[in-house]
């Protein structure tokens, strides 16, 4: 029978990355000068168990390198090799090369096997170089094929098998192995059963029993040695074939059958081969690994609910008004199990910002190795929960900010002791929740943000203009617009073109922002707020001419009826409203979205003002409606993305509501862009103040 | 039907013996460390041990020690799940009293038909 190990691909994947992780831990922390056994035994483990899985599904390059890999590590472990800077530098490249293949083969890719084959030959040349002499290769096997002569046919076998009394101590058993030749063909077999002692001396956990067996089957030695296989050590083996001479050339064309028959099917394979590899396999569907505790209480949340269910359905069948309390009652318990429920398996998408976190110390040593700074690395608040897509998305902003404070934040050693600090930078992960968001900062000791460098190069780079007067805190943001860089030279790690400006796009998509800190020689802090899940969000519903829209509530400041006299225009479509001191700008909803292209009575109409970082903007709508919790459906998968919307939901009557997407919507009203030179670029309210 | 323990730290490998194994009716439990197996071998019964070699807490072949070591698992097939073809380590095995071997790369068949080999 065949069985398809397909299905266990994902989980392999996902457990040899997760190998992967722990052997770079365990690297760096040699390459810090660890000499611990057991970290060697778990990098040594680490590839043994790549390699296993890797053979078992085929994945020959991978099993390849991890048994060199594995070698070396052996040799670490034995003590025949030390484990030194270069050595371990090697093995973290591996650890690279090996993440990349796997990723080739998790996409059903074909992968590109060059780099893997050059660090294979190096690591080859580590391993022969510790032991002083090349191995030899120990898995060509000679095999001799004795007494098995050309021009006789073997039509069976005789066998003589007398185990040693011992042998039954390893569990192996030799009426099994006496019933597996059986199987071979027709048996006859004598017993001997002089060794047997008298009863008084029999050990009954003893053998003395021994065998001789006739087969009259034509199968290779191989089919029968393989049996005794495990017991060869432990009994007297004769194995010897029983012959009958053929005719030559009979024997000659069966050989040249089997042989073109053999290559032909090799050809096949190969080519079956190719063709896999060319349409690709789909990639096996991601996984998640969920605690059996958080089962079990979703478990439990499940049965209330069909308790609650039962209870109301049994109110249901006569129900009269006496009994209205008692359903009220079953509704509020059903509100609470769904909400419990809801709860729960939101939380099995929820795992520890360490996943996020384990990422950094390898960047961080390689990062400082580069640029020759001394860094270290300290995490806190590692056991923060937060949604696996969320996690998964805050990745690339997460590297952008730790590269920029390594990079532009610390100083080089020497400028650090001159500013009377440790040789050694800090650069800090933290995170911790707060009410239904996650903090995530990023702060160094370094140099802090230089106000007066950063305010010039935004006036060079025409953000600004000199007579403008900004707070600390706006020209700190400065740092996260468009085109805006303070490093001197484009280093090779950040400024590469994206600047922070995509990490804080990044982060808005999300329905998150961005904060910053800093005090001048002490430090700067980057703060990212995001929202725990993205699967469900508080919803402030309200009406645009007849549609019911969605506006996440974390998203709005708050809501207000205009009054005439704080109405301005400033361009010929924008309109601002003033509230307190600040002017803001108003995006008509009904326009946006063309539901009615008539310019609105402002007067008394409600406009919901929303911020997003740092910047407020009031949205024009018609009535305000109520506050519930809602579930997010993609846009993208149901329908295509649609600008301004970043997703719908289903309301409790059936009907399709759309949610909002605040930066969309900017985006949508061009009040990013420069009208006509008049209106700044709105970095922040208190520039389009000025232009009035 | 006979019950199999797998001790493996691979959850995958675990997955995938197990899934093998249950095909043909047998009853599968799954442990991923020695200590973890001699917990629950210390309370059950079993047919057939087939465990990983390369283990953290306990590795395969101080498990097979400690599990002679046991009334229960005097005479109890256990199989060694290796990577390598090398005599040395079937010799080790042996000398910790395992009764054979299967070499990786894992293969459901040949799996089948060893453990047909030594469970009848």
């Amino acid at each position: 029978m065949s069985v398809d190990l397909d299905q266990f691909k994902g989980i392999f994947f996902e457990e040899s990355f997760e190998n992967l992780d722990a052997m770079e831990t365990g690297l760096l922390a040699l390459s810090e000068g660890e000499t611990d056994l057991e970290t060697v035994n778990t990098i040594f483990r680490g590839a043994h168990s790549i390699k296993g899985g890797g053979a078992a599904f085929g994945f020959d390059v991978v099993s390849s390198f991890t048994h060199v890999m594995e070698e070396l590590l052996d040799k670490m472990r034995n003590g025949e090799m030390e484990a030194d800077f270069a050595s371990v530098n090697i093995l973290l490249e591996s650890v690279d090369v090996l993440r990349e293949l796997l990723k080739a083969f998790q996409d059903g890719l074909e992968p590109d096997d060059q780099r893997a084959l050059a660090l294979k030959l190096k690591l080859e040349e580590i391993r022969d170089g510790a032991s002083g002499v090349s191995e030899i290769a120990t898995d060509s096997q000679i095999e001799v094929e004795a007494g098995d002569t050309r021009d006789e046919e073997i039509i069976g076998w005789t066998i003589h098998f007398l185990p040693y009394e011992n042998l039954l101590q390893t569990g192996n058993d030799p009426s099994l192995m006496l019933r597996e030749l059986a199987c071979l063909g027709e048996m006859s077999l004598q017993v001997h059963t002089q060794r047997i002692p008298p009863l008084a001396e029999m050990d009954p956990e003893k053998c003395y029993l021994s065998w001789d067996i006739e087969l009259k089957a034509p199968v290779e030695r191989d089919a029968i040695t393989e049996i005794f296989e495990w017991v060869e050590d432990d009994c007297d083996l004769d194995i010897q074939p029983v012959v009958q001479p053929v005719e030559r050339r009979k024997m000659e064309r069966r050989d040249e059958e089997r042989r073109t028959g053999e290559g032909a099917g090799l050809e096949r394979r190969k080519e079956d081969r190719r063709a896999v590899g060319k349409d690709a396999a789909p990639a096996p569907s991601a996984t998640i690994r969920v605690s059996t505790e958080r089962i079990d209480e979703i478990i439990d949340m499940v049965g209330e609910l069909v308790i609650t269910q039962s209870m109301l359905s049994q109110l249901g069948e006569d129900l009269d008004l006496a009994k209205l309390e008692k359903l009220r009652e079953g509704l509020e318990q059903l509100e609470r199990n769904s909400r419990e429920l809801q709860e729960g398996v939101m939380s099995i998408r929820m795992q520890p910002i360490s996943f996020a976190f384990n990422r950094f110390p390898r960047m961080v040593h390689d990062v400082s190795q580069k640029l020759s700074k001394q860094i270290r690395l300290e995490t806190s608040g590692e056991d923060t929960e937060m949604d696996k897509t969320v996690m998964e998305k805050i990745n690339d902003p997460l590297v952008h900010l730790v590269r920029n404070s390594i990079d532009h934040g610390l100083e080089t050693p020497n400028e650090r002791l001159e500013a009377g600090k440790e040789e050694e930078g800090i650069v800090r992960l933290n995170a911790y929740h707060q009410g239904s968001f996650v903090i995530i900062e990023v702060s160094d000791d370094g140099s802090g943000l230089d106000r007066e460098r950063i305010f010039t190069k935004a006036v060079e780079r025409g953000l600004v203009k000199e007579s403008d007067e900004l707070s600390d805190d706006q020209v700190f943001r400065l740092l996260l617009e468009a085109g805006f860089s303070t490093a001197e030279q484009v280093s090779d790690l950040s400024g590469r073109g994206v600047g922070l400006d995509v990490v804080r796009k990044n982060i808005e998509g999300l329905g998150g922002s961005i904060d910053i800190r800093s005090e001048l020689g002490v430090g700067t802090t980057f703060a990212i707020r995001l929202p725990l899940t993205l699967a469900v969000l508080d919803g402030q519903l309200f009406k645009v001419g007849n549609d019911t829209f969605i506006l996440p509530l974390s998203s709005i400041v708050e809501s207000l009826q205009m009054d005439q006299k704080c109405i301005s225009g400033v361009a010929s479509d924008i309109e601002l409203y003033r509230l307190r001191d600040e002017y803001i700008p108003i995006i008509d909803l009904s326009k946006t979205f063309s539901i009615n292209e008539n310019p609105k009575n402002m007067e008394n109409a409600l406009l919901v003002v929303v911020e997003l970082g740092e910047r407020h903007v009031g949205l024009l709508i018609d009535e305000l409606l109520g506050q519930q919790q809602v579930v997010i459906k993609s846009l993208e998968t149901n329908y295509q993305r649609v600008t301004g919307i970043s997703g719908a939901t289903i309301l409790g009557d059936g009907t399709v509501s759309l949610i909002l997407d605040v930066a969309g919507l900017i985006e949508m009203s061009h009040l990013d862009q420069n009208n006509g030179g008049k209106q700044q670029k709105m970095t922040n309210n208190n520039l389009v103040l000025q232009e009035q | 039907m006979s019950k199999v323990l797998i001790v493996d730290d691979m959850a995958s490998m675990r997955k995938m013996v197990s899934f093998t194994l249950e095909s043909v009716g047998h009853e599968v439990t799954q442990a991923s460390d020695g200590d973890e197996a001699l917990g629950i071998a210390n309370n059950n019964t079993f047919d057939l041990v087939v465990t990983d070699v390369n283990m953290p807490n306990m590795d395969g072949l101080t498990l097979v020690k400690k599990l002679r070591g046991l009334a229960n698992f005097k005479f109890t097939p256990i199989l060694l799940l290796t990577t390598e073809a090398g005599t040395e380590k079937k010799m080790a095995g042996k000398a910790a009293g395992a009764t054979g071997w299967l070499v990786k790369p894992f293969n459901p068949d040949k799996l089948l038909a060893t453990t047909k080999r030594v469970l009848g």
